[in-house]
């Protein structure tokens, strides 16, 4: 009795995240589709842009900014052991360009952005302005959705750069100004290690895929929200937790297939 | 100009995970009329306007609109016979991120390549009709209650429609802002030539306005006619609820086992912990 009851309940949890999966797919389909509007009229987006990407950028500078310099704490701290604090340029860059940039901008833009554009899209569904858009003849993806993906798409390898070109920085300010490495050799080894296709590139696909990922689940759950207080605020709490798994599962499979040490 | 009436609705079935919400509704509503849809919450008023609206399709049955079977409309076809509806949200449903101008010309710049200064005529023409030409530059949260469903109502005329719905235009409102509510809909529904059908619970100022009213209990049409056969209605569900009879038809008590049984056993359910 009691294991076939914990049988049915675990049958119903799985076909119910099935279910949502694919609900899930068929909307960013159809978000996809319905792109015309955001491209063609680019205010929608350029809009979006500002409020997703702009909006966020003092949060990602400022949080690069210090992850740059612990960097440059550490890695010098570990590297001096060895005698090679002149490569200390090159760890910073390229821990900031392969993995922190990407993963660390992308949970901060999960946390500020996707956040913001859940609970915006989920309290328009409750006051049904988005019924009233319908009622208009005028598709709530085409109008709503499509643009905020797009700017999400658009932004985060964006913010991304930026959180890694601060990073850089600040790592130089601890490494160079403060604990005294020699600059010429911390900005030309940095120079000869990184490669622009291998490091830079795959760190921009990266970000890439996080921002649509992130953009994705943040659109569907402002969506798929109950039109109550208590639904936004749930979606909300989901989007930034599903994104942040999301991001973290995707950056391993990414990193398994980008850099296997050949 | 076509001979159909704007809507008609006939042998309407609708049913939720089928759990039926409307069974056998037959409904016409006249060019130039103000239909009113009354009945207590959750009779499936707003549904019957949804089912207009195309947002649902029927179980079985049809609404025609303009003489279009709403739900055999594929979406290009929607869209357009969408176009030619006003719809007015119960608390006006507002875009928070627009102005009230830009609410008003949301439609025009969607649906049409008027140029700017046509849309400025326009928009202002609409929100005077409405009274609030000089609250243009104001955003939906500095409105009242009343003021927003105002704004609203400019809103779902913006394109000449030839049916406007209206979803609880009364509710929550001051008695100042509901007999003007009242008014615009009658004053814009004859000014325009088009029809109106509202879904209200408010008897006393929906009989003042309407030509016609159609009673709703558990999905089904109870009662029809003018205020005046409403007014005098024998029917008991019509009378308690013009009356606003407390008790009657409509239970007070919501359904619940012999009240002495109830008493006399012990409790079931313990507190729970954290009251």
């Amino acid at each position: 009795m009691k294991a076939t009851d914990l049988l049915r309940r675990l049958g119903h949890f799985v076909t119910d995240r099935l279910w949502r999966l694919g609900f899930a797919s068929r909307f960013l389909m159809m978000t996809v589709l319905y792109s015309g509007t955001a491209l063609r009229r680019l205010h929608l987006t350029i809009r979006e842009v500002y409020f997703t990407g702009v909006l966020s950028l003092i949060i990602i500078l400022v949080s690069g900014l210090f992850v740059g310099m612990v960097l440059g704490l550490q890695g010098y701290d570990t590297l001096q052991r060895y005698g090679s604090s002149e490569a200390l340029g090159v760890l910073v860059a390229l821990s900031l360009v392969r993995e922190l940039g990407p993963v660390v901008a992308a949970l901060l833009f999960a946390s500020r952005a996707g956040s913001a554009i859940t609970a915006e899209i989920g309290l328009m569904k409750a006051t049904e302005q988005l019924s009233a858009m319908e009622m208009m003849a005028v598709n709530p993806i085409a109008r709503v959705i499509a643009p905020r993906f797009w700017a999400g798409v658009v932004s985060m390898p964006l913010l991304a750069a930026l959180f890694s070109a601060m990073g850089i920085f600040g790592g130089y300010l601890v490494g160079v100004q403060l604990i005294g490495v020699d600059a010429g050799s911390f900005w030309s080894q940095m120079q000869a290690a990184v490669d622009f296709r291998q490091d830079i590139m795959n760190g921009v696909i990266k970000s890439v895929v996080f921002g649509a990922i992130i953009s994705w689940i943040a659109v569907f759950e402002g969506y798929d929200a109950e039109p109550t207080a208590e639904g936004v605020s749930g979606a909300t709490t989901r989007t930034v937790v599903t994104s942040s798994l999301a991001i973290l599962a995707a950056d391993f499979v990414l990193t398994a297939f980008m850099f296997r040490g050949e | 100009m076509t001979a159909d009436p704007p809507v008609l609705i006939r042998d309407l079935n609708f049913a939720y995970d089928r759990r039926p919400v409307l069974t056998g509704i037959n409904m016409t509503i006249p060019r130039g009329a103000v239909v009113a849809i009354m009945g207590l919450s959750g009779c499936g008023k707003t549904t019957t306007l949804r089912l207009i609206g195309g947002q649902l399709k029927p179980t079985s049955g049809e609404v025609r609109v303009a003489g279009q079977v709403v739900h055999e409309l594929d979406d290009a076809g929607l869209y357009a016979l969408r176009r030619r509806m006003g719809m007015l949200f119960q608390f006006g449903a507002l875009f928070t991120d627009l102005s009230v101008f830009d609410n008003v010309a949301f439609q025009l710049r969607e649906h049409t390549d008027l140029p700017e200064d046509m849309i400025h005529d326009l928009v202002l023409m609409k929100l005077n009709a409405v009274g609030l030409r000089g609250a243009h530059r104001l955003m939906p949260s500095e409105l009242s209650g009343g003021m927003a469903r105002r704004v609203a109502l400019a809103r779902a005329i913006a394109l000449d429609p030839l049916l406007i719905m209206y979803d609880e235009p009364f509710a929550g409102l001051d008695p100042i802002s509901l007999s003007i509510i009242g008014e615009l809909i009658r004053k814009l529904n004859d000014a325009l030539g088009i029809s109106s059908i509202v879904v209200t619970h408010d008897i006393q100022e929906s009989l003042k306005i309407v030509d016609y009213v159609y009673f709703m209990a558990d999905g089904k049409v109870v009662a029809e006619g003018t205020p005046e056969d409403i007014r005098n209605s024998r029917e008991p569900f019509v009378h308690q609820f013009i009356w606003g009879e407390p008790d009657g038809p409509v239970n007070f008590h919501y359904p619940a086992r012999p009240y002495g049984e109830e008493l006399m056993e012990q409790p079931s359910r313990p507190r729970p912990w954290w009251t």
